[in-house]
């Protein structure tokens, strides 16, 4: 933290002399019961500043831009718009005072049409044939083409972010907030998007630019704010940091002790990826490119990076969700498994938590001893001769719940019913209590309180000390350096090697999230900085 | 020739309120509702429409009251689906159960009377055209305003930026959300639209189409006008030839009974929802991506603020 005294000057590049700040927040907080989602912010944004907006998931940077557009009311604090307080009453007052959203999850409409997709966008004062003429103007301005009577879902990803930016453009906003426009484009078509937004900013404009991103917002941005758990951290010049810098100011803090886990002999390899590449299943999704791994008994492996580098489609590879045409891609217990069902897969003795405990972990409005059979049903003998053992099941939960103190109002509630921690420790519980020989989890301890974390880390820990092969997926690498003997890291669907958790620094653990290879030189930077 | 001339005009009468309270459930759906309660906002229209013509001697005043109940029908669906975020199949098939009920209630004073039905047009000179003439120039208030009604719902859902709000509602709610308008506001409006319409409807049957009141006499119309919105793929151009169609569906299937024909009347009563299925199963063949239906249809909306 001490490094960066030097950031708190509000223009690190002595950029904004003689001029105002566009907007600014103070002590901006925003209150969901007890959970505080942005807690007393403050950011400036100058005009001709492309001003990033840095953070894990979860940090709170989309709850501050829905407050800043008045799509959502503040619990206190308040915004300044060219220096004077404003209460935004909704989206529409935000635009005609010129500010301007292009949202992450587009806010469009499938079934019409580009033009009335964009009107729909305006505040309606001209006519439809008149905004159809000016949509026509502003698209080829800025190079970005459109054709106003196709209906949007025939479009591309990248034609459907066009639709959002012209439309944004088209209130000639002073200031224009962005959130994670590359998540879902080409790099020719983050290319081109950059090109548009120089050219905004030259015109005198302000942009606000979320990403999770770092080299794309060291060559972007002029300033970046970074966000963790809904507080500011920092204020930097992106320019004169470091990806791994940037890495760590958003992972947060100092590594804690590491806690080397020599105590476990490793045996054979039980869950072994060879030359692992699978096309992505939605237009959205990463492709895997090229994943091996060989992961023994008694071993822990971790797998760090920032969400959506190809995460959620290595754990749907490895647990049989989709299925690789090449069996011998993905070995379970010395059998090639790449072209097995899930079911055929627990049978060899794997096991599977995904990160969505609603939904994909369990079924919601289902009991938990519903539940425990759903994952249980193959390998566990709760189905006798195609009757359900309703004892059994039972004796799952109560297992489950005694083992891994899981807390809940009466013997067998729906799912739905019990607090994340709770139901994460029973997912997780219900899966160990099936011996398995792999175990395949995914953000093991994502949004549960440090007491039930600390359980399932335990858990996990002791897991392998009796023999099994663990895969733990994680964007906390706090996490990952406690629990797991080497750690990997995946970027644009490629799987770093493996480090021993000791050498993995956080320095080049965040150069490798960031995209960069561990190249001598930048190794050698990365620890200068 | 006069037997062509009654058929059409039987048509003609028996497809009207189909077409009324379709064409008010179809901006209801086109929001992104589904209020199955079509049947149940008739019947109470019809019990209503018929107090108010009784009480008053007035067709008009009738009318009127048929549209205030089938609005105050659709309120209490609005208040439920749209207020409390209940399931929408549910909320739709209670609203017809309870409508029935009701309209048993209010009805039961006036089973057997009776009164004038609604004038018809009558223009010297054109009126008297065979065939066509009294088709086009002696009908009733209730089918002119039918067209007129249908003709306006296209203009305001195509032409106007409220009609494109309520489709944009219709089509993705959280992206309306987004973009700030008020959806439920906006919803409430389009399912009061269609109880206005069903409660018209319901109204034209005892005022128009036979001269008293019957409990139960919209007889699953308001069942038939809900396939009729499906069979549409909710555009009004369409909606206006299904309706002439499942009107002269129910009008063929009496003459065939007459003319000894060896078709069972079930068959023939089934017709309009066995269209509907092929109509569906060909839509969604013909159209590769998208949706014809509005992709919000029936979903519950809350918004977070």
């Amino acid at each position: 933290m001490q490094a960066h005294q030097r950031m708190l000057d509000p223009t690190p590049n002595g950029l904004h002399s003689g001029e105002s700040p566009l907007l600014q927040t103070r002590g901006l907080t925003k209150r969901y019961g007890d959970f505080l989602a942005n807690d007393s912010i403050n950011i400036d944004i100058w005009p001709k500043e492309i001003h990033a907006l840095l953070g894990e998931n979860g940090a709170g940077k989309s709850t501050l831009v829905k407050s800043i557009y008045g799509l959502i009311q503040p619990s206190a604090g308040k915004i300044l718009w060219q220096g004077t307080p404003i209460a935004l009453s909704g989206p529409s007052e935000a635009r005609s005072r010129g500010l301007g959203m292009v949202f992450q999850h587009f806010s469009l409409f499938d079934n019409l049409t580009v033009a009335e997709n964009v009107a729909l966008g305006l505040d309606g004062k001209e006519s439809f044939k008149d905004m159809s003429a000016r949509l026509e103007q502003v698209s080829k301005t800025y190079g970005l083409p459109l054709d106003p009577k196709r209906e949007v879902w025939q479009l591309s990803v990248g034609e459907r972010q066009r639709i959002e930016i012209v439309r944004a453009l088209m209130q000639d906003p002073k200031f224009l907030i962005l959130d994670e426009p590359t998540a879902v484009l080409t790099p020719q078509e983050a290319d081109q998007l950059f090109i548009v937004l120089e050219r905004l900013k030259a015109e005198g404009r302000a942009v606000l630019y979320i990403s999770h991103k770092l080299e794309e917002v060291k060559r972007l941005c002029d300033t970046a704010t970074i966000l963790r758990g809904g507080k500011k951290v920092d204020t930097c010049n992106p320019r004169l940091e470091t990806a791994a810098s940037l890495a760590r100011m958003m992972v947060g803090g100092e590594i804690k002790e590491v806690k080397s886990a020599s105590g476990r002999k490793t045996t054979v390899p039980r869950l072994v990826v060879n030359d692992l590449s699978l096309a992505p299943a939605e237009a959205h999704g990463v492709r895997l490119e090229h994943i091996s791994f060989e992961l023994k008994g008694g071993e822990i492996l971790g797998i760090a990076g920032v969400a959506g580098n190809g995460q959620d489609e290595l754990f749907a590879a490895l647990s049989g969700e989709r299925l690789s045409k090449d069996p011998g891609t993905v070995v379970i217990e010395g059998i090639a498994a790449g072209h097995l069902s899930i079911t055929q897969r627990r049978k060899l003795g794997a096991a599977f938590v995904p990160e969505e405990r609603l939904g994909h972990g369990t079924a919601p409005r289902m009991k938990l001893s519903e539940n425990a059979l759903l994952t249980g049903h193959a390998a566990s003998g709760m189905v006798n001769r195609g009757f359900i053992d309703t004892s059994a099941t039972l004796k799952t939960v109560d297992r489950a719940t005694e083992t891994f103190d899981v807390r809940k109002a009466k013997r067998d509630p729906e799912a739905a019913s019990l607090s994340g921690g709770n139901l994460q420790k029973f997912i997780v519980g219900r899966e160990i209590l099936r011996n398995p020989a792999v175990l395949v989890v995914s953000q093991p301890t994502w949004g549960v309180d440090a007491g039930a974390a600390a359980v399932i880390r335990q858990a996990l820990l002791d897991l392998a000390t009796a023999g099994a092969a663990v895969l733990v997926t994680s964007q906390d690498l706090d996490e990952l350096a406690e629990i797991a003997d080497r750690i990997a890291v995946m970027f644009h669907g490629h799987l770093s090697e493996p480090l021993a958790t000791r050498d993995a620094t956080r320095e080049k653990l965040g150069l490798l999230m960031g995209g960069s290879s561990l190249e001598p030189k930048e190794a050698a930077h990365a620890v200068g900085a | 020739m006069e037997l062509v001339e009654a058929i059409i005009l039987a048509v003609l009468a028996a497809s009207t309120p189909l077409l009324i309270a379709a064409t008010g459930e179809l901006v209801t759906e086109r929001s992104g509702v589904l209020n199955l309660g079509v049947e149940g906002m008739m019947i109470v229209g019809a019990a209503c429409g018929f107090a108010g013509a009784w009480l008053t001697g007035s067709i008009f005043i009738g009318a009127l009251f048929g549209i205030v109940a089938g609005t105050l029908m659709s309120l209490v669906f609005a208040l439920m689906a749209l207020g409390l975020a209940v399931n929408q199949v549910a909320t739709g098939l209670a609203l017809t159960i309870l409508g029935v009920g009701l309209s048993g209630l209010i009805g039961a004073g006036f089973v057997g009377e009776r009164i004038n039905p609604a004038v018809h047009l009558y223009i010297p000179g054109l009126t008297d055209i065979p065939l066509i003439g009294r088709v086009l120039f002696g009908e009733d208030a209730f089918v002119y305003f039918s067209v007129a009604l249908v003709i306006g719902v296209w203009w305001f859902l195509y032409r106007t930026r409220p009609g494109l709000i309520l489709r944009a509602c219709g089509d993705n709610h959280v992206s309306a959300h987004a973009l700030g308008y008020p959806v439920l506001r906006i919803r409430t409006f389009a399912v009061m639209f269609g109880g206005a319409c069903a409660g018209l409807a319901g109204a034209y049957l005892p005022l128009a189409y036979t001269p008293f009141f019957i409990p139960g006499m919209t007889a699953g119309r308001g069942w038939i006008a809900l396939a009729l919105v499906v069979f549409s793929s909710w555009r009004p151009g369409r909606l206006v030839i299904g309706a002439y169609l499942f009107g002269a569906v129910t009008i063929l299937q009496l003459h065939a009974q007459g003319w000894g024909v060896g078709i069972p009347s079930q068959f023939m009563s089934a017709l309009p929802y066995l269209a509907t299925v092929i109509v569906l199963v060909l839509l969604s063949r013909a159209r590769t991506g998208g949706s014809t239906a509005p992709a919000a249809l029936g979903t519950v909306f809350v918004p977070d603020r």
